[in-house]
């Protein structure tokens, strides 16, 4: 949150013609902490009620904060396409491996062979790579950090909120309370440690040639830009805002 | 506006575009379904083109979310749907009466459960229009039955969405949207839009007290908006589903802006009025009983237009007024359990049930024989 109101307020944007909006989890609370129009949505559909206002409102900036739950497994059909449709907004993936707000049940990132409520032998399911699907998928600007990696996560945040079309920020997070404590790692301090020790850039894993999925699997992370282009969005190639001249 | 009248001779889900288009539609997503897709057609064709933005989404959970989210950007926005789409919008419509968003639906209803019917009529989504998300909450859904009502009622259906701040449905089937048939479009149809917050004018169409329907805070204005479907305080950013007084007078108020304005709200029509018999239907169901009503002096029909909220008021009239009471509908009596009720309120003793499946309405032959088998004639 730190990095991305600095992120914002560095570019000075206008709060005021800024729409937040948020599915349900933790992360996707963060829109009712910030003093602008805030919409709390239902699970899953954030990024579906963001392409409504988006297109009926194009003078608005949508900021979407959602969660691995809230994005990948409930929303997963509406991120995907949201991705394809690449309609102009900048979305905040915080993703901390669990439904923390439940009380730690897997989610769909949770690591292999880590522990949860629902996971008490561990987790046998392989997770998903939020930020690869979203490149496969067609998003303009794709990136991963963790809560770790602070000047490079601002730095991306940034170069999102200035570009056009669907850009996704990942921000692999703790949660202490019901990923760490029940995966060794209890004191938020160990997991910002984890983080460092387990990332892994993206192009230093290319160029080693190791499958981007092991590496999810091995329970490391792969972080940096994962795409940077300039497909036109949506809005413009339907010429939103010039209908009915 | 010219009071010139337009004619055109077109299908039940035409009429419903040129409503939309007339009542200010401005944004529409919609996912292909039979036997809607002609709505979604013939916008796509023309919504565009009237200053609008016409959208095909992933599902239909995703249409109706995102006519909510073009609904605060303060754009009059629908969908259009049947059975197995409605089914899977019923998540967002409870989210749109919790967040008090204006949004219309049309359901052209089929042959349920599950894909059933695609191209029959039924009237089977009559009680999941009213209570098919969790929780308590009102809705206002009209039921057309001729091309003409299919416009008339669209329009009513935008009109009174704005009006309270209620998702809002037009109760179609499969036979009202295919039928063909005159249309006839005023130059000088009654448009309401809702009140905006920080916008003042006096219009008669605002009635309601502000205390009931608060004015709409449109997104980008600089109010500072939180939307929510979480138990909350007014629309200050105050989210309290802890607080049991909060809540209870929240869940209140959004019933009662609606059940408190049925008179305002419902419409109908009565033929024969005094009749011995009166038959209760509406939509497709009553072209049958309209049929018998006209050659028939004893037997009556009380034809609903609206059928949400529940309209208590005329159901009881024609009821103080019969012997018996024939209810008529395309499913195996939904609206029949609460017409039955108000009935017997209202001192009816003999009130008796004609259920159509199968995908066509009930014809004129079939009405005869049954108020036959009734005594009725």
């Amino acid at each position: 949150m730190n990095c991305f109101y600095r992120a914002f307020n560095e570019l000075d944007l206008d709060l005021q013609k800024t729409a937040f909006i948020g599915g349900i989890g933790c992360s996707s609370r963060i829109p009712l902490y910030i003093n602008s129009d805030a919409m709390h949505t239902t699970h899953g559909r954030a990024l579906a009620f963001a392409t409504g206002l988006r297109l009926a409102r194009p003078d608005l900036r949508i900021v979407v904060f959602t969660g691995d739950g809230d994005l990948g497994a409930i929303g997963g059909n509406h991120f995907i396409n949201g991705c394809r449709r690449n309609v102009d907004m900048t979305v905040i993936c915080i993703n901390n491996n669990i439904y923390g707000m439940t009380g730690g049940q897997a989610s769909i990132t949770t690591p292999h062979d880590f522990l949860s409520t629902t996971t008490p032998q561990g987790n046998k399911e392989y997770p998903f790579d939020l930020a690869e699907i979203a490149v496969a998928a067609g998003a303009n600007y794709v990136a991963r950090w963790t809560t770790r990696h602070v000047h490079e996560l601002t730095k991306s945040m940034k170069t999102a909120l200035q570009k056009k079309g669907f850009r996704m920020v990942e921000v692999v997070s703790q949660c202490p309370t019901n990923f760490g404590r029940r995966n060794k790692m209890a004191d938020p301090t160990q997991m910002l440690d984890w983080f460092k020790e387990s990332s892994v850039r993206r192009d230093k894993a290319r160029a080693e040639e190791i499958d981007h999925v092991d590496l999810n699997l091995a329970g490391q992370i792969t972080i940096g830009e994962f795409c940077n282009r300039d497909r036109a969005c949506f809005e413009d190639l339907i010429g939103v805002g010039k209908h009915g001249e | 506006m010219s009071g010139k009248v337009k004619e055109y001779f077109v299908q039940g889900n035409d009429a419903c575009v040129e409503a939309a288009l007339v009542a200010g539609l401005k944004f529409f997503a919609g996912y292909p379904i039979t036997p809607s897709t002609e709505i979604a057609e013939g916008l796509a064709a023309r919504l565009p083109k009237a200053g609008g933005v016409f959208l095909q989404m992933e599902d239909e959970i995703a249409c109706i979310s995102a006519v909510i989210g073009a609904s605060w950007g303060g754009v009059k926005s629908m969908t259009a749907t049947s059975g197995p789409g409605f089914s899977l919008m019923q998540e967002a419509i409870g989210y749109a009466a919790m967040s008090e968003t204006p949004v219309v639906i049309v359901n052209v209803m089929r042959g349920g459960p599950s894909t059933g019917q695609p191209t029959r009529a039924s009237q089977g989504d009559v009680m999941q229009t009213k209570y098919g998300s969790h929780g308590d909450y009102q809705v206002i859904a009209f039921a057309p039955a001729s091309v003409q009502e299919m416009f008339d009622l669209t329009v009513q259906t935008f009109n009174y969405a704005e009006k309270y701040r209620v998702p809002a449905f037009v109760l179609s089937d499969a036979e009202i949207g295919h039928m063909r048939g005159l249309l006839r479009v005023p130059g000088n149809v009654k448009i309401v839009n809702r009140k905006e917050r920080g916008v003042v004018r006096d219009d008669e169409a605002y009635t309601v007290s502000d205390d009931v329907v608060r004015p709409f805070p449109v997104f980008g204005r600089g109010h500072k908006t939180m939307i929510t479907g979480m138990t909350h305080y007014r629309e200050k950013p105050r989210i309290e589903p802890e607080d049991t007084k909060v809540h209870s007078d929240l869940v209140h108020r959004l019933n009662e802006k609606v059940t408190n304005n049925r008179k305002d709200i419902n419409k109908w029509e009565v033929v024969n009025e005094g009749a011995k018999t009166m038959i209760v239907s509406y939509g497709s169901s009553s072209l049958g009983p309209m049929e018998i009503a006209s050659k028939e002096p004893n037997v009556g029909l009380l034809r609903l237009k609206s059928v949400w909220p529940f309209p208590e008021e005329p159901v009881q009239d024609v009821a103080g007024k019969c012997e018996r009471i024939l209810v008529c509908e395309m499913n195996m009596g939904q609206l029949y359990w609460a017409i039955k009720r108000a009935a017997l309120e209202a001192g009816c003793r003999k009130i008796e049930f004609m259920s159509k499946l199968g995908g066509d309405p009930p014809t004129p032959a079939e009405v005869r024989a049954r108020l036959k088998e009734m005594g009725a004639i």
